[in-house]
């Protein structure tokens, strides 16, 4: 059992009730906040942030820092897309998920070499194959919007259902991808939670040097990190350009900051070794509230960019004066025992 | 000598060229608690973990229940019984005490899955086995440091370990905390296990092992039974240098007292201290953590303001309300850990030196004078006789005594009648602690009031020229080190015959 001063200590609570005070608030002034084609819009624009923060939360636990995988997800799509339509495949998404997983993995796994066997510093190496793998997607591939095949075009269209305001008679379309992010999470959640695996991600952030001694093998767990982390961003990358119908090269690039920053505003440490995906998620829901909704209420779309920084300074702050606060704590434990 | 339970020989290891084992030989028997010793630098860390696995040695074997192996790998040097507890304790600060306790013996076991109830289940059993109670849900890293020294050795004991090896233990524990470890030891002793006692600290060595080895420049230079050995042996193969025990007496015409303490009280930290002080001495103040000495000393800097009493500098009342004033009556003051944090590590030796005196040797338009520089420099080197090739070489390249003699000499240049040094030489390696002992004297011969507090005893005996002995805040007794020993001492400062 969680005891209640424990939970304080969390970010958790404190994200939740800002989603709460904010939606009752757009609620309020709005009463369109609660509609069911405002939700289902919610969680349509939230499946793509919400699968790249998965993976961000897990490199932020383990110490490091991911700035590449919108341009994994980006170059992964893109090739998978052209490779179909040139050979005019008609079959299943399965294997666009799959072909782009796979380039995703290869990616990753590049990342992972560097980080975890050559022991390069993450910001370093994803900073470089970020660029890396933009640069070829536009100049190797000359990159330009294009279409997508019938595969991706037809999943794009499957829905779970459609929700309708009785009052504006606007519909939304609950797409099936948030499938994959519901799955994806139980996936992670068992990962994180209940192996060894999982654990050593945790524990590679918290002593990298004790992980070791305990018997990790920190190489192959970065190595599977970053691996997992290019898989789940070519998927990322199908999810999306089905959702949008055509396949934009540059949809997704620039989104890695906003989503690290939601990861941290969800209680993730910076510096490595604490992350929940409850926390995450919900900094994602907070950030996507806040870009999509406060136009209900009026405010200017610039209007929301502000917002959203002051809630990052604020959220970060906030887990800053809680590490203070831990060792203020270890300090005096350390002196009442002394 | 019991049957050996791990026995390495001719262990040699180089980095990029720099050769940091020399042909090591290192025998440790069952049940025996056997000190490995050793300056900064002279191959301990390194020894440690050619033996746990991390390094693989360049030559040598290392002999483990009889089994012969060159090299180890971690893994195999804990299925062979082997624990190091780190400085560290190479623990996770993020994670639960539970999984802190229980992660370790899981990966050993090869498991796959992470089972909560039986984490819970053998954590618990960790912690019972040396009885240390604690909350298992706790983060680590909202203990203290003793307990997570706990948490480390219970974690040791739970893979079956035989030999326990712990790197520098009490370094940042109490007196007090050092004493519960100590029974700690003496507890794995009776099951049978063998510690390799880490340490350079020469009281532990005899207080607690029973063998000894100790390494210089990565090699054996004495090993043998504890009880043969005597302080100046000990100290001479650390450092290879002979030391004589010295003393200090103050001069006899001592004169009129520079700095005269009157009734000085703080509630909470120290009651009615009254005490003189006269160019030439050194005085001595020990006592424990916690007996108000640290307090005191940084009244008389300062730092905290009495509640009532008075100071007196030279004969005329001072009025000392901060840091500012005490620097303007002549005062010093290095406290214990920050003897070598004020310096510019990459900076130039001579630079270091004159930065707190740099409007002293500067025209009056503001450009530094380059030759009163140098001569500042060389006179420096020269009075506390710094080891050093040329003055232009990086501080960082100075060993740790003589950095902090640049530390002193800073102080020094501001033309002080008194120097206050709290603890100074916590954590320095013998030859450089006798090295500051010797300046200390030099210094305060030459007509400087020096105040050390310190609780390590032999220091206070070998330098002080006067030992006032401190105990809940009140001064209970003033010695002469020439008549006292070290027992004494320490007798009055714990309460404890």
């Amino acid at each position: 059992m969680i005891s209640a001063e424990r939970l304080t200590r969390r970010s958790e609570p404190y994200v939740f009730a800002a989603i709460v005070l904010l939606s009752i608030l757009i609620q309020v002034r709005s009463g369109q906040f609660f509609s069911g084609n405002n939700l289902v819009d919610l969680a349509r624009s939230l499946i793509v942030p919400a699968l790249f923060s998965i993976g961000c939360m897990m490199v932020i636990v383990s110490g490091g820092i991911d700035v590449s995988f919108t341009a994994i997800a980006s170059l992964a799509m893109y090739v998978t897309d052209r490779m179909l339509l040139a050979s005019n495949y008609s079959g299943s998404v399965l294997l666009a998920y799959a072909i782009s997983a796979g380039l995703g993995l290869l990616m990753g796994a590049l990342n992972g070499f560097l980080i975890g066997f050559m022991k390069l510093p993450t910001l370093v190496v994803t900073l470089g194959t970020s660029s890396l793998f933009t640069g070829l997607m536009f100049g190797a591939f000359s990159a330009s919007a294009s279409d997508v095949p019938p595969a991706i075009a037809r999943h794009g269209k499957d829905i779970l259902f459609t929700a309708t305001n009785p009052q504006t008679q606007l519909t939304s379309n609950m797409p099936v991808q948030i499938l994959i992010l519901i799955g994806i999470l139980i996936l992670v959640f068992f990962l994180l939670r209940y192996t060894m695996l999982g654990r050593g991600i945790y524990a590679i952030g918290g002593d990298e040097a004790a992980a070791e001694r305990a018997g990790f093998n920190v190489r192959w767990i970065k190595m599977f990190l970053y691996c997992f982390v290019g898989v789940l961003a070519g998927i990322t990358g199908i999810a999306r350009i089905s959702m949008m119908a055509y396949a934009d090269p540059s949809t997704m690039l620039g989104m890695e900051l906003t989503v690290i920053a939601a990861v941290v505003l969800g209680g993730t440490r910076v510096t490595g070794g604490l992350g929940t995906l409850t926390g995450t998620i919900l900094g994602v829901a907070l950030m996507t509230i806040l870009s999509n909704s406060l136009i209900l209420i009026g405010v200017p779309t610039y209007w929301t960019r502000v917002f959203t920084g002051a809630v990052i300074i604020i959220g970060t702050g906030v887990t800053a004066r809680q590490i203070t606060a831990t060792r203020r704590r270890r300090a005096q434990a350390q002196k009442t025992s002394a | 000598m019991a049957t050996s339970v791990l026995k390495v020989e001719g262990i040699a290891k180089s980095f990029g060229g720099v050769q940091a084992l020399k042909g090591v030989s290192l025998e440790i028997g069952q049940g025996e608690i056997h000190c490995l010793a050793g300056e900064n630098g002279s191959g301990k860390s390194t020894l440690i973990k050619v033996i746990s696995g991390v390094h693989e040695p360049d030559a040598g074997t290392i002999e483990i229940n009889g089994k012969r192996f060159s090299h180890l790998s971690p893994i195999e040097a804990i299925k062979l019984g082997i624990q190091v507890i780190y400085q560290d304790f190479s623990v996770f600060p993020n994670l639960s005490v539970m999984e802190n306790l229980a992660l370790n013996m899981e990966l050993m076991g090869n498991r796959k899955f992470m089972n909560y109830k039986r984490a819970r289940a053998i954590a618990s059993n960790a912690v019972a086995q040396i009885g240390f109670e604690v909350d298992l849900d706790e983060r680590v890293e909202n203990l203290s440091v003793a307990d997570r020294q706990l948490i480390a050795i219970s974690r040791a004991l739970l893979q079956e370990a035989k030999i326990i090896i712990m790197d520098e233990p009490t370094s940042a524990l109490t007196k007090k905390e050092v004493k519960a470890l100590f029974a700690v030891i003496k507890q794995l002793q009776a099951r049978g296990l063998s510690i390799l006692f880490v340490s350079h600290k020469l009281d532990e060595v005899f207080e607690i092992s029973e063998r000894y080895t100790i390494l210089r420049s990565g090699e054996n230079v004495a090993n043998g039974r504890t009880v043969d050995l005597d302080r100046k042996t000990f100290v001479y193969h650390m450092t290879g240098r002979q030391f004589e025990d010295e003393r200090y007496e103050a001069p006899s015409a001592a004169g009129s007292p520079v700095l005269s303490v009157k009734g000085l009280s703080l509630s909470g930290a120290y009651s009615d201290i009254s005490f003189d002080l006269a160019p030439g001495e050194i005085l001595g103040i020990t006592g424990l953590l916690g007996s108000g000495r640290t307090e005191l000393v940084e009244t008389l800097f300062g730092i905290l303001k009495p509640d009532s009493g008075s100071i007196a500098i030279k004969g005329k009342k001072a009025e000392i309300a901060n840091v500012k004033d005490a620097i303007k009556h002549g005062i010093g003051y290095v406290p214990a850990d920050r003897l070598t944090e004020g310096l510019f590590q990459p900076q130039a030796i001579r630079r270091n030196l004159v930065i707190s005196v740099l409007d002293q040797l500067s025209s009056r338009l503001g450009f530094l004078r380059t030759r009163a520089i140098a001569e500042t420099t060389k006179k420096w080197i020269q009075d506390l006789s710094i080891a050093t090739k040329n003055p232009e070489l990086p501080v960082k390249t100075l060993s740790g005594g003589n950095q902090q003699k640049v530390v002193l000499a800073r102080w020094l240049a501001n033309n002080l009648s008194i120097l206050m040094l709290n603890g100074p030489t916590m954590g320095v390696d013998i030859g450089s602690k006798y090295d500051i002992h010797a300046l200390m004297r030099k210094l305060a011969s030459g007509g400087l009031a020096i105040i050390i507090v310190s609780d390590d005893l032999p220091e206070v005996l070998a330098c002080a020229s006067r030992i006032l002995v401190m105990r809940d805040g009140a001064f209970i007794q003033e010695l002469d080190p020439s008549a006292t020993t070290e027992s004494t001492l320490s007798e009055l400062s714990t309460g404890i015959a």
